[in-house]
């Protein structure tokens, strides 16, 4: 069955079981690496992509809902890694390892897209479902409130 | 990592050996001319390229560009934003024009091993005479063509300049001059002063942050070879433990899946082999992941099928109450806590604890007639070179393990049986393939910490003073892995016990019977976790005991500032993590100043008010000083939440402050993980956890600390470790302020499981 998806603003029409996770879509058939695996479980936040806008974990997420809708990953996130949190990202050193980062920043820009000035709670609440075990979680968070302006 | 990497090389043969200290860095070149089409872009040699080649880590080509390649692997601690820096600070180079490569494994880089806090530690000044070196040849030249002599000139900001006639020239345009001359000898080769190297003054950028935040960075999942396929593996749920029948057709019905095949049987010991079982082999990880959940198989579990967690938390509890193998003695402990005021005695138990690396364990290989290629993010590519030859029967030679970037790795990326793994399968089937951990098999396919139990026990005159402590443990050791699982050898007790600064004047450890029925392997700081633990809770207990303060009970224990020697101490040997005592002693002194800066940064006199309750530990661990106070605080809905947490560290020269500070803030995050939650639990043989929940559950972002503040001493000293000795005293510091706020001592590692779900 083929299904039909926009993905970092590119049409695409895939050959591909409509149950194959969309997470598994991105890396194994599109090559688009950039969206990582880390349990497959919904538990980390590796995988995290915007679907329509909204957060979602692609490893749980068969590819047949994405069906005639439009997907970020990390890859689209800004043309350039110019985007004002990748930008706060590299200048406040948050990555140790990177891996988590990608979700890290797609879960951060759709936080931003709805809450521009996020409270400490809504930070972390929404970035609740994002696991990184190298310890930045500081760091994102200063991160974050200097792009909304809303910290220290 | 991007790009097929030149370092040329006219002048290998020249030097034979560039290091004066420890460190070997072999100058031998092996002609190696495969133009590698590597995706991971890590080294590839051309031996024809012009420029300046002082030795293996270091080029400099005719048009100026530099390349320095970095042969420690990069998981995090930000080792390509140091090392590689430190090199070109040495040069004089402007980082702009340095290009950083990622090296395969070779002997030619020296130890390549990324663990034990090493990159710094091991390395910092054998590097920076890499540069040097090739500074001095490129200020010879221009010496040389000015007709001047060579100490009115310096290096700076890539160019070469003659002060006094301001004259100047380009690195590039010196570079193939510079080649012709001699390659100083070590010993005559000069560091510059510290003052001038901006590596250890100033913060320094991330270079791979671009890479990170844009998707760009290559991990190991994410190396593409044409016609690779993809591999997840069903091992032996027990360690050892055998396939009886199995039954693939469901498997193999599942779209994309293109075959079924057997793994090799590993043997005692089980070093880094492959684990046996059966591979599914698919177009695509999906496949390859509803074949293996399709595969019916019956295992026999084999020897270490009785094994059980929680039995065995009773048989080293046992160990600990009876003598042991004395491997430390000063004074003589029993007769002073016969004749002691009071003593005091508690029991501690630290269970196995998991790695979970955020990228799971993955390789990628090619066999051709010739070659076998790994491209993996390991620790330690030269163990993999090693482990892949043994597993196909082939030289050396024959195995070029590519390094991609490491989604972590905490110790687990150390061990070489993925890599195996991925190579055993490529040669079976003929074409590329992906081995591809999922996040279950990582956790129980893990090289756990050990588990442990220690018993210690004071006694007190009566002023309160402690005149004897006898401290015991056993733990399974890590030399099970590679021979026989029995007892600890009184080496293993280096990490905490037997370099453990106290003044107490009756003092042994002895070691207990335990042995391993899992593989044990090395975590982040490893025995220090439950050593730290022990001691720094026990401290705790102590001046609780005495009504004291906790500080000022640690100052005591410590003593005086003074440096130990080994008949100080009460041992035979140290190993100090493989370096000598004179450069790196044993110093009261400087575990007392790291106590003395934390509590003054946590205003420790002023704890217990506001509702804000301390806890405080300190260890010395990888040859540096760590001391940490926690405040926890109760939430209105009763949780108990570590609100801020104040790290020192005296790691002697610091190289990348930044990176350093960053080292801390995960550390504290780390041990907060194996404090409140980690914790392996094994049923039959097998490990009970699968995801992070439960045991394998580390702290999210609303528990991390509201604010984590690093304090960074400075300090003269030879570099000690960074990336493991922020983790050991944060799990005391937890309890001792859980302590504090509650009164319940938890002694039990994760305090989850005393405390419950609804306090932390
Ligand atoms: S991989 Fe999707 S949440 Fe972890
Ligand atoms: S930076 Fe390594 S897991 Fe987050």
């Amino acid at each position: 069955m083929s299904i039909s998806l926009r993905i970092n603003g590119e049409e695409r029409l895939l050959d591909v079981d409509p149950e194959m996770p969309l997470l598994w879509v991105l890396r194994d058939v599109l090559g688009l690496t950039g969206t990582k695996y880390g349990c497959g479980a919904a538990l980390c936040g590796a995988c995290t992509v915007h679907l329509e806008g909204q957060v979602v974990r692609s490893c749980v997420t068969p590819v047949r809902r994405a069906q005639g809708k439009s997907v970020t990953t990390i890859e689209g996130l800004s043309p350039d890694g110019s985007h004002p949190l990748q930008r706060a990202w590299v200048e406040q050193g948050v990555p140790q390892c990177g891996f988590c980062q990608a979700g890290q920043l797609m879960t951060a820009a759709a936080l931003l897209k709805e809450h521009p000035v996020p409270t400490d709670a809504q930070i972390d609440q929404s970035m609740a479902g994002n696991l990184c075990r190298c310890g930045t979680y500081c760091r994102i968070r200063d991160a974050i409130k200097k792009v909304s302006g809303g910290g220290r | 990592m991007t790009g097929p990497l030149v370092i040329a090389r006219r002048s290998f043969l020249r030097g034979l050996n560039l290091a004066v200290g420890g460190l070997t860095l072999g100058f031998s070149f092996s002609a190696r001319a495969q133009k590698a089409p590597v995706p991971s872009g890590s080294q590839a040699l051309d031996a024809t390229a012009p420029g300046l080649n002082p030795n293996v880590f270091l080029h400099v080509a005719p048009d100026g560009l530099v390349t320095i390649v970095c042969h420690r692997s990069e998981m995090g601690q930000g080792i390509r934003s140091s090392l590689p820096v430190l090199i070109a600070d040495e040069l004089g180079a402007q980082m702009a024009r340095v290009k950083i490569r990622q090296a395969d494994g070779d002997v030619v880089y020296g130890d390549q091993n990324t663990d034990g806090s090493n990159s710094i530690r091991g390395f910092y000044e054998d590097l920076r005479r890499v540069g040097a070196t090739a500074r001095m040849m490129l200020i010879e030249a221009a010496a040389a063509r000015w007709k001047v002599r060579a100490d009115e000139c310096v290096a700076k900001d890539h160019l070469v300049t003659h002060r006094p006639t301001k004259r100047r020239l380009g690195f590039g345009a010196l570079a193939v001059e510079a080649a012709r001359r001699k390659i100083p000898e070590p010993k005559t080769v000069v560091l510059r002063p510290r003052s001038e190297l901006t590596s250890l003054t100033a913060n320094m950028p991330l270079l791979d942050g671009p890479a990170y935040v844009t998707g760009q960075a290559m991990f190991g999942a994410d190396v593409r070879l044409p016609g690779m396929l993809t591999v997840v593996i069903a091992r032996p749920p027990v360690v050892g433990g055998t396939i009886v029948r199995f039954d693939a057709a469901d498997a193999l019905a599942v779209p994309g899946v293109v075959k079924v095949v057997e793994m090799p049987q590993p043997k005692v010991p089980w070093h880094f082999q492959p684990w046996g079982g059966l591979a599914v082999v698919a177009e695509n990880t999906w496949a390859a992941m509803r074949g293996r959940a399709a595969l019916h198989i019956t295992w026999a579990a084999g020897p270490n099928g009785a094994y059980d967690s929680e039995v065995f938390k009773a048989a080293l509890s046992k160990a600990v109450s009876v003598p042991g193998l004395v491997a430390r003695k000063v004074g003589d402990a029993e007769a002073a806590l016969k004749s002691a005021a009071r003593t005091v005695e508690a029991e501690y138990h630290v269970p196995h604890l998991p790695h979970l690396p955020m990228e799971p364990p993955v390789a990628v290989a090619r066999m051709t007639s010739d070659l076998c290629e790994v491209w993996a993010p390991t620790q330690n590519p030269q163990a993999a070179q090693k482990e892949v030859a043994r597993a196909l029967g082939v030289p050396l030679e024959k195995v070029r393990v590519h390094v991609t970037f490491l989604g972590g790795a905490f110790g687990r990326k150390a061990k070489a049986d993925f890599c195996s793994e991925a190579a055993v399968l490529a040669k079976m089937l003929g074409v590329p393939v992906r081995m591809q951990f999922t996040r279950e098999d990582d956790l129980r396919h893990d090289y756990v910490n050990t588990v442990s139990t220690n018993r210690l026990t004071a006694g007190l005159d009566p002023s309160g003073r402690v005149v004897a402590l006898r401290y015991r443990t056993a733990f399974p050791s890590i030399q099970s892995l590679f021979g026989d699982p029995a007892t600890p050898e009184p080496e293993d007790l280096q990490q905490g016990v037997l370099d453990l600064a106290f003044a107490v004047p009756n003092l042994t450890a002895e070691i207990g019977v335990a042995t391993a029925h899992t593989r044990i392997g090395w975590l982040r700081s490893v025995y220090n976790i439950f050593q730290g633990f022990s001691i720094g809770s026990f401290v705790d207990e102590l001046a609780h005991e005495r009504k004291a303060d906790p500080r000022d009970v640690w100052l005591e224990l410590i003593g005086p500032p003074r440096k130990l020697s080994l008949s100080d101490l009460g041992v035979k040997e140290l190993k100090n993590y493989g370096q000598p005592l004179e450069l790196h002693p044993v110093d009261a002194g400087r575990l007392r100043n790291v106590i003395d800066r934390v509590t003054r940064a946590a205003r420790w006199d002023e704890r217990g008010r506001d509702g804000r309750f301390l806890g405080l530990a300190a260890h010395r661990s990888f040859l540096s000083y760590v001391a940490a106070i926690v405040s926890m605080i109760k939430r209105p809905d009763g949780k108990l939440v570590v609100d801020e947490v104040w790290v020192a560290l005296d790691a002697g020269i610091i190289v990348n402050a930044e990176r350093v500070r960053a080292q801390m803030e995960g550390s504290v995050i780390f041990g907060m993980s194996l404090a409140l939650y980690g914790g392996i639990t094994m049923k039959n043989g097998a490990i009970e956890q699968e995801n992070f929940r439960d045991g394998g559950r580390i702290v999210r972002m609303g528990e991390a600390p509201r604010k984590t503040w690093v304090d960074l001493m400075e300090s003269d000293a030879a570099p000690g470790g960074v990336g493991e000795p922020g983790v050991p005293p944060i799990a005391p510091a937890i309890a001792n302020a859980v302590f504090a706020l509650t009164g319940q001592r938890v002694r039990e590692l994760p305090l989850i499981k005393a405390m419950g779900r609804q306090r932390v």
